[in-house]
């Protein structure tokens, strides 16, 4: 407050003004301008690679294909979300329709779903390595890989689904209710249609986040590729984004080329699920 | 009357289903500690606490081996600190604009930018770094690249749209009449941002940097590629040097280690992991105070 009192130093405090409003312009541009130069620095180098041999071919030292990898990365997701939705979605239904407010159990529960959604890949992928595939015996496979990010992913469809269940307005609850319906029935038929979308989003945030995922699953699903791609839970292969980390480090002029071009495909994929997530979004906004 | 209580059966049944799907989460982090701890409490036991975590020698193929991470910790307090330098600056700038200055035909198309940048994985910050940030620092800075200052970028990178975003919406709760008052006073719409809203939305920054500072410390494959992942003795580590933290240290040796090694690469994931539990705490201590307020 003091500065508004020195009169005496106007020219100053609008050259500050000024000054300020210029940085705050140049980091709004300097965002959105680092965002454009990794987006295009991808795509240039990273379309002209993809080819049919390349998407759909047969994996080997020329093709690099990554038919494998899209068939592991797309079984991932599946069966992750099989897992995860209604779990997490359930766990929302608790804590905003049935738990008491405040009570022990519902603080003990968010603190959980806090401190899940802190814990780097890294460690979840130390976990999935030492629980799924050393002491349960799955070996490195896409089961051991699923469990771990089943469980990596329910934090963000907890919160997103809590958040869309608590805003359907109780009028709703109390309608039905009132026409004697049971909660159950008010939960299913009434509450979880009316927070579809936020849920939804929830859903491909989630997807965005199985589909981006490597430190997790290199010891866990692998980094073994498939000549021929299969959906058998107990072999070992590697998604799109470990197959974009190993043709990196690898290192060749080819590989690199390869590299490109998967990083093209996930950057596609993450431009859908955003897409997809904020259309969902501006419709919540609207209702 | 059978409907009813056919009804009451269902309704029973379902709450129980709930909540142990709710307790899901609670059963993951329990077994998530006690795996982690299972296996890596025994080989800091082994190797000694102090020389675990006290000792920048790590030699595990070495006969005698040794496994000190001192080395990697300040390798990971290293580069987050330099992605906190980089990130925050540029990120809480980027928040005040949205919040405050941004016309409203763009805002939409900034704010799907720093959505974007939270969705693109990690593998392709760490691929774009390897190909632009590395030879950017070794033609303009010197040494080979891989270095502490290139993971620092990367990471500052990283860690934007987290700041961006948890700062903003903070900014935005800050009440209208604050702005009102200091522009009563004669301020001008800068002064007033700067010296009235964003001090008002001090503990959302806050959390939004030590969200960020979480990202940062965990991140494992954007940093593998672009910190050379080289154990230098304390005395060596400098800015254009290469480094190797906590997080690229399970990384890299992972999947040839085996017996005392491997669990000492565990018992990192463990020292990290209290990283993230005292990021958390801190978290939570934050958010109480400012409900208190």
């Amino acid at each position: 407050m003091e500065a508004f009192k020195t009169e005496g130093n106007l020219k100053k405090r609008k050259i500050i003004s000024i000054v300020l409003k210029t940085a705050v312009w140049f980091c709004g541009i300097l965002t959105v301008g680092i965002l454009v130069y990794i987006l295009l620095f991808i795509l240039v180098r990273g379309i002209p690679n993809i080819n049919m041999e390349f998407l759909f071919g047969e994996y080997n030292s020329e093709t690099l294909s990554a038919l494998s990898s899209i068939v592991a990365t797309i079984e991932m997701i599946a069966i992750s979300l099989v897992i995860a939705v209604p779990i997490g979605v359930f766990c929302a239904i608790y804590l905003t329709e049935y738990a008491k407010r405040g009570s022990r159990a519902v603080k003990i529960i968010r603190l959980a779903v806090d401190t899940l959604a802190g814990i780097p890949s890294i460690v979840y992928g130390l976990f999935g390595m030492i629980l799924f595939v050393n002491i349960l015996g799955f070996r490195a496979s896409i089961l051991s890989g699923v469990c771990t990010i089943s469980i990596m992913i329910l934090p963000v469809i907890i919160s997103t689904s809590e958040e869309a269940i608590k805003s359907v307005p109780d009028m709703y609850r109390e309608g039905s209710l009132g026409l004697g319906a049971t909660r159950l029935r008010t939960v299913f038929k009434i509450v979880l249609p009316a927070a579809m979308p936020g849920i939804l989003s929830g859903v491909i945030l989630a997807i965005g986040r199985i589909v981006g995922e490597t430190a997790a699953l290199i010891f866990t699903s692998g980094t073994n590729v498939m000549k021929n791609p299969t959906l058998n839970l107990h072999s070992s292969q590697r998604t799109l984004a470990i197959h974009m980390y190993m043709l990196a480090s690898e290192g060749l002029p080819h590989s690199k080329d390869m590299a490109f071009a998967t990083g093209a495909i996930l950057i596609v994929i993450v431009f859908l699920v955003n897409f997809a997530a904020e259309k969902l979004a501006n419709r919540i906004g609207r209702q | 009357m059978q409907n009813i209580s056919s009804n009451k059966t269902k309704e029973n049944v379902m709450q129980a289903v709930f909540f142990l799907s709710a307790s899901v989460s609670v059963i993951a982090l329990v077994a998530i500690c006690l795996f982690l701890l299972l296996r890596g409490i025994p080989a800091i036991a082994e190797i000694g606490f102090f020389k675990f975590i006290f000792n920048e020698k790590w030699a595990p193929v070495n006969t005698p081996a040794s496994y000190g991470i001192l080395s990697m910790i300040v390798g990971s307090v290293y580069v987050t600190a330099g992605a906190i330098i980089i990130g925050v600056p540029i990120g809480l700038m980027c928040a005040i604009f949205l919040a405050q200055f941004c016309p409203a035909n763009i805002y939409n198309v900034l704010k799907s930018a720093v959505n974007l940048l939270a969705g693109i994985p990690s593998i392709i910050y760490g691929f774009f770094g390897m190909e632009i940030v590395v030879p950017f620092v070794r033609e303009y800075f010197g040494g080979n690249g891989f270095s502490i200052m290139s993971a620092s970028i990367i990471l500052g990178i990283m860690i934007l749209p987290t700041i961006i975003s948890i700062s903003e919406s903070s900014i935005r709760a800050v009440p209208e009449s604050y702005a009102e008052g200091s522009f009563g006073l004669g301020a001008t719409k800068e002064e007033t941002v700067f010296k009235v809203v964003v001090p008002a939305a001090k503990s959302g920054v806050l959390t939004s940097i030590i969200l960020g500072i979480g990202r940062a410390v965990g991140e494992t494959m954007a940093v593998v590629m672009v910190a050379g992942n080289s154990v230098m003795p304390l005395d060596k580590i400098e800015l254009l040097k290469p480094i190797r933290t906590m997080t690229t240290n399970i990384v890299t040796e992972m999947s040839y280690a085996s017996g005392l090694h491997e669990s000492s690469l565990i018992a990192t994931g463990v020292v990290l992991f209290v990283f993230v539990l005292i990021l958390n705490t801190a978290l939570s201590l934050i958010k109480s105070k400012s409900i208190r307020n």
